[in-house]
């Protein structure tokens, strides 16, 4: 086969840790190839030895055929390897097109030449359909655009070969499809891809090959045409993975959580959430779906008494919880698991066991007339770390040390433990791999089993098919429908997010 | 390897600085045991502690550490704990630590310079009753080891008030002061008498700056007065009356026709007024209140040696013991204003003339 | 072992290279270092005398420091301290003169009148941070100004009539010990020593121990989970620069009940709070750390008295010698780093 890269039994170590173990991956001419492998498995190491960012300790790199020794970025660009980042590099006060040019300005008399540089840029997005404005500012565009801003980076600095790390986390569903449209056309123009993620189903749907590794080794790699999902899993994770979480048919009791022409502004002022009725009742769990921004988390913000109502009720087992203050509601019996974990659900410089009390810290046992009591916030803190499985060297360690989906599990322990009556998990599986999620599924519909009330917000249509009983649909503010897992697809949950209605009859 | 090599430099460090202090008590007491009070029975000692202001301030520390250095060049004796030495303060918290070391250096006789001195002064006095102080510009009561030197500043400051009152071409004179206090009042006080007793029209203003060591308020504050029309600013601020000199430098730089005018204090001030216009070398300088810290700070040295220390006393130097005057630089003065000043200088001097040691509007 | 460590390292690295770049200083100009040296150690500890004053000049130390590293433990710059401490010293000077009590009541009294000024002072860019989003540092930094020209104004306007420095406060307010000061060969060292070293536990404990230290910390590692965590941030914010302005005020009583035993016009700052900020840095932000480097820059800034008359080394020269203590602590990224490289070495 014409391979363009060839990274040939590849070892990588940090202070005595095996990031990677004599892996080898070939990325042959004009293909799409998948590197697959849970989180910290060693993906990243991998590419940022071919990227020029670590040297490896043994191994050899070929590019075209041709040993290279790629000792920084500069090499790697000048090889015609780009990377597309996960979190964008992007300046955001700068157009598109200063944003492509940086640290690569064409002079003309020691001026940049932004004209020339703009034509350059405009060709190139056409030519591969990307479709960007290359006058308009950073902050005035979509993720997604940003996202092609920087494969137009890659591109106008001559890559070949393009390294995509992670990229569909951050997109919605339509933009995920573009995307991968997007990486069609760059094939076609033979360049050659190598796609960094954990996601099956998009390995499934775009890559003719993937190399799989896990725990820093090399497992092999398999032709897309040869396998399945689960095979893809298995050999990702080490053992067998179920996808469509087991579950019984809810039985819905009570109702917990009653929402009533809620009225929510965001933090600009701007209404988020308008006249917006729900209900979540015990043994059920009901998720919403919605495209990012159409007034989910300030919807979750309003429950758990972070954000100003300015209108309507909400009502927590028949008792008003209405701007409640972040404490009282959590007294009164709601869980929160946050969407994003290391902001607002844990104190990354606190112990893993410390964080494990963040809300009853006050409380007896743990604090008594003021004064802490660590013997018992410890002791706490090591039941929940042997119940929910985090892994970790002591409950001393600092959270941040913690893997992401450690970290999830530790806020998972914690809020269940509380034995709430209603937990909202805002994004609970963003980031992590297969086993955790899983995990995590599992939790929820055992939480809903013991009868309490889930509400799960998630963008992963995925992970709101499966776990959830009802699903409702929320665009612009508003409920817009509310649908059986059971009886919908994602086409249609696709349409519904994008704001067609169905027919009617099928008001909540 | 490398990191034990590494700790062991390190605890090599701390041993040699262990070792350095250790080695550093041992001699110091050695000297207290052996030579030093020996020694010191045939070499008078004196030493002065300064305020804020450091042995550079061109102002009275200054002044008084020329006298110390005149002292000990006369007697022949060195810089050092030995002879002759000053311990500059750089804060208030320093003064007692400072008198302290002077007296465990055993200097015979120890200075404080400036009035911010005198209850440091007045505490250490009384726990080394042994050791023979005088301070400078204040005065310390009932303590038989203390001599305090004070000046008729209000003297020296009437007979720069004459030549300003006759020399102004605006009649108004200005009054830059460090901080308000009797001591400061006192030359502000004469100041405005000697203008008034020439020159009645004359408006003299009086300002304050709250500060003795800021070249940048004095500066802001000559600017504010000298375009409001006053043409002499007599200063009494030590440092910060550096700044009105900057600022009436910096008006003739760019105007060397104005009248600008500043009056010195403490010393002979003429150096600080040097400015070169186009080549032409001028001086803002009118004149300065001299006050002979030297003079005073020799004299008290000097009858300490013989051993006729004025413990207890209060010695004030005047026009009459040339204790204050006008500095000897008089190539900006009119023949009228010498002459003028010799006048006063009789009328105060016989007691004619009774100077105020306040202004007129306390 | 190697956490710890390097907790210890990076500070006691900082004071070496700080010392030995002095030295190369002092040896460049023309100085011998050893005796220069020899006379700042002889200076800070050489006898009694000046071990007191090393102690006298190390309890405001302690206090600023505390305040400083109190407030940064909770996520917040207190640039403050300067200011809080004046208004602190004349409030406790206030007291100490205008009343006439018994001991055990006075002194106390006297104290918590510096402490509660000082917490006055903290709490109003704290309360404008909680409210308005006013960040401490810019409010702090004129509230400076602000405490040094209203002090000096009480001073010559409502304490005393006209003067220049207020009466001495009463024996019954007094910090000054009899007992100390026999001790010390007549040393200025007083018994607030005593509180600084209390209140240095009494830091500890509130951060390590309490719920509410527990709750500060949480606030000032990361707001917004303590937010979502159902803690009141504001609260927090407020009462985190009110303890903090609190020990600086107490460090100015230190000044007014101890040192000088009276206040007086200052033309300008101490300079203690803001060494208080060196301190802190220097003691990691923690009460043991702030208690020893409080020792070294007590030491440093009574022994550097000694430096000229000993040994001719002038003391501008323990300036710069503390100035680079500072430069090498807050580079202490590159110590760390220079540590890994020799951990690297030592590993191959």
């Amino acid at each position: 086969m014409d391979y363009v890269i060839e990274m040939l039994g590849i070892r990588k170590e940090f202070n005595g840790f095996v990031a990677n173990d004599n892996i080898t991956l070939q990325l042959a001419r004009g293909e799409i190839h998948a590197l697959l492998g849970e989180n910290g498995a060693g993906k990243s190491t991998l590419m940022n030895v071919l990227f020029g960012l670590y040297q490896p300790e043994a191994g050899e790199i070929k590019v075209n055929g041709k040993p290279v020794h790629i000792t920084n970025p500069n090499i790697a660009n000048d090889l015609g390897i780009g990377m597309v980042h996960q979190h964008f590099m992007l300046v955001d006060t700068f157009t598109v097109t200063e944003n492509i040019i940086l640290g690569n300005e064409p002079k003309k008399l020691g001026t940049v030449n932004l004209k020339q540089a703009e034509q350059k840029v405009r060709e190139l997005s056409e030519q591969y359909g990307l479709a960007v404005d290359p006058s308009a500012k950073i902050a005035d565009i979509s993720v997604g655009m940003q996202q092609r801003v920087e494969i137009l980076k890659t591109l106008y600095r001559g890559a070949e070969i393009l390294i995509f790390d992670e990229p569909t986390a951050v997109l919605t569903p339509q933009e995920i499809k573009e995307l991968i449209q997007i990486m069609r056309a760059l094939i076609k123009e033979g360049k050659s891809i190598i796609l960094i993620t954990h996601k099956l189903k998009e390995i499934m749907e775009v890559c003719d090959r993937v190399t799989v590794i896990r725990k820093g080794k090399g497992i092999g790699t398999v032709d897309v045409s040869e396998t399945n999902p689960n095979h893809l899993a298995s050999l990702m994770v080490g053992r067998d993975v179920t996808f469509t979480t087991e579950k019984t048919a809810a039985e819905p009791k009570q109702t917990v959580l009653e929402v009533r022409g809620l009225s929510v502004n965001d933090a600009r002022g701007v209404q988020a959430v308008r006249d917006l009725d729900l209900e979540v009742r015990a043994g059920e769990i009901v998720g919403i779906c919605g495209v990012d921004g159409n007034g989910q988390s300030e919807l979750i913000e309003a429950i758990t008494g972070l954000r100003k109502v300015s209108a309507g009720t909400i009502e927590l087992n028949g008792k008003e919880i209405t701007s409640f203050k972040p404490r009282k509601v959590t007294e009164s019996g709601v869980a929160h698991i946050p969407q994003d974990r290391h902001k607002h659900g844990l104190v990354l410089d606190y112990p893993i066991g410390a964080n494990m009390v963040l809300q009853t810290y006050y409380q007896k046992p743990f604090s008594k007339s003021g004064i802490m009591n660590y013997k018992e916030v410890y002791k706490k803190a090591n039941t929940l770390i042997e119940e929910f499985d985090v892994r970790t060297p002591s409950e001393t360690t600092l959270a941040r040390a913690l893997s992401g989906g450690n970290q999830q599990k530790a806020i998972i322990g914690r809020e269940v433990d509380r034995n709430p009556d209603l937990l909202i998990a805002a994004q609970p599986t963003r980031g992590l791999d297969v086993g955790a999620i899983e995990f995590i599924h599992r939790r929820l519909i055992e939480q809903r089993d013991n009868g309490k009330a889930v509400l799960l917000l998630s963008f992963e249509l995925d992970e709101i098919m499966n776990v959830s009983d009802r699903i409702a649909v929320i665009y612009e503010g508003q409920i817009v429908a509310v649908v059986d897992p059971k009886e919908t697809t994602e086409q249609e949950l696709g349409l519904l997010m994008a704001g067609s209605k169905r027919g009617a009859g099928e008001r909540v | 390897m490398e990191k034990r090599k590494f700790g062991f430099a390190m605890s090599m460090v701390l041993a040699a600085g262990t070792i350095l202090g250790a080695c550093g008590g041992g001699e110091e007491e050695a000297t207290d045991n052996g030579g030093g009070s020996g020694e010191n029975t045939d070499k008078f000692t004196v030493a002065m502690v300064t305020d804020v202001g450091g042995v550079d301030d061109k102002s009275f520390n200054q002044s008084a550490w020329e006298g110390l250095q005149a002292f000990g060049e006369e007697n022949g004796l060195e810089k050092g704990t030995d002879g002759y030495d000053y311990i500059q303060s750089k804060s208030d918290a320093d003064y007692k630590t400072n008198l302290n070391t002077a007296v465990r250096n055993e200097f015979d006789l120890t200075y404080g310079i400036g009035y911010k001195l005198k209850p440091a002064i007045e505490e250490v006095a009384k726990q080394r009753t042994e050791s023979q102080f005088a301070i400078v510009d204040d005065v310390v009561e009932g303590l038989d080891n203390v001599t305090s030197i004070t000046f008729k500043e209000h003297e020296g400051s009437f007979l720069v008030g004459v030549v300003a009152g006759l020399q102004t071409k605006s009649d108004k004179i200005g009054f830059v002061g460090g901080i308000e206090s009797d001591l400061i009042n006192k030359f502000a006080g004469g100041f405005e008498a000697g203008v008034k007793a020439v020159n009645p029209d004359a408006d003299v203003t009086i300002e304050f700056a709250g500060a003795f060591d800021k070249a940048d308020k004095g500066q802001q504050m000559a600017s504010a007065m000298y375009s409001s029309g006053i043409d002499i600013i007599y200063h009494a601020a030590g440092g910060t009356g550096n700044g009105v000199f900057a600022e009436a430098k910096s008006i003739k730089e760019t105007d060397p026709e104005k009248e600008v005018w500043v009056i010195g204090v403490d010393r002979d001030q003429s150096e600080e007024g040097k400015v070169t216009v186009d080549g032409k070398e001028m001086n803002v300088t009118l004149t300065s209140m001299v006050k002979r810290v030297d003079l005073a700070v020799q004299d008290v040295a000097k009858k300490a040696m013989d051993g006729e220390f004025p413990g207890g006393e209060v010695i004030e130097y005047g026009l009459d013991a040339e204790g204050v005057s006008i500095a000897p630089t008089q190539d900006n003065l009119t023949e009228e204003s010498i002459a003028a000043v010799d006048e006063w200088t009789e009328k105060i001097k016989n007691g004619e003339v009774e100077v105020p040691t306040v202004p007129s509007g306390k | 072992m190697s956490k710890k460590w390097a907790v210890l390292a990076v500070p006691v690295i900082s004071v070496l290279l700080g010392l030995l770049a002095g030295a190369v200083i002092m040896l460049v100009s023309g100085n011998n270092p050893a005796a220069g040296y020899m006379a700042l150690w002889n200076g800070a500890f050489g006898d009694s005398f000046y071990a007191g004053e090393t102690l006298r000049q190390m309890t405001p130390y302690i206090f600023a420091g505390l305040a400083v590293a109190f407030a940064f433990r909770t996520g917040l710059f207190n640039i403050g301290v300067e200011g809080q401490l004046l208004v602190g010293w004349l409030a406790s000077v206030w007291v100490g003169v205008a009343f006439e009590l018994p001991k055990v009541i006075h002194l106390p009294l006297a104290v918590l009148a510096g402490a509660a000024a000082g917490a006055v002072w903290g709490f109003i860019p704290g309360f404008l941070k909680a409210r308005l989003r006013v960040h401490e540092v810019i409010v702090t930094i004129m509230l400076n100004y602000t405490a040094l020209h209203v002090t000096n104004h009480f001073i010559r306007n409502v304490i005393s009539d006209g003067s220049d420095a207020t009466d001495v406060v009463k024996e019954s307010a007094s910090l000054r010990s009899p007992f100390l000061e026999n001790l010390t060969d007549f040393s200025s060292l007083h018994n607030g020593i005593f509180l600084a070293v209390i209140a240095a536990i009494i830091m500890w404990f509130l951060l390590e121990k309490t719920t509410l230290g527990y709750e500060l910390r949480a606030v000032g590692y990361n707001q917004h989970a303590s937010e979502y965590a159902g803690m009141n941030v504001n609260r927090n914010i407020i009462l985190s620069m009110v303890i903090s302005g609190a020990f600086a005020g107490i460090g100015g009583s230190m000044q007014g009940l101890g040192t000088f035993g009276n206040m007086f016009i200052n033309s300008g700052f101490s300079g203690i709070g803001f060494d208080g900020i060196a301190v802190a840095l220097l003691g990691g932000n923690t009460a043991v750390g702030v208690v020893l480097a409080a020792l070294l820059f007590g030491a440093l800034k009574v022994g550097s008295l000694n430096m000229p008359v000993e040994s001719g080394v002038p003391n501008e020269l323990v300036e710069i010698v503390i100035a680079l203590i500072i430069f090498f602590v807050a580079s202490s990224y590159m110590i760390t780093w220079l540590l890994s490289r020799f951990k690297k070495k030592e590993a191959k």
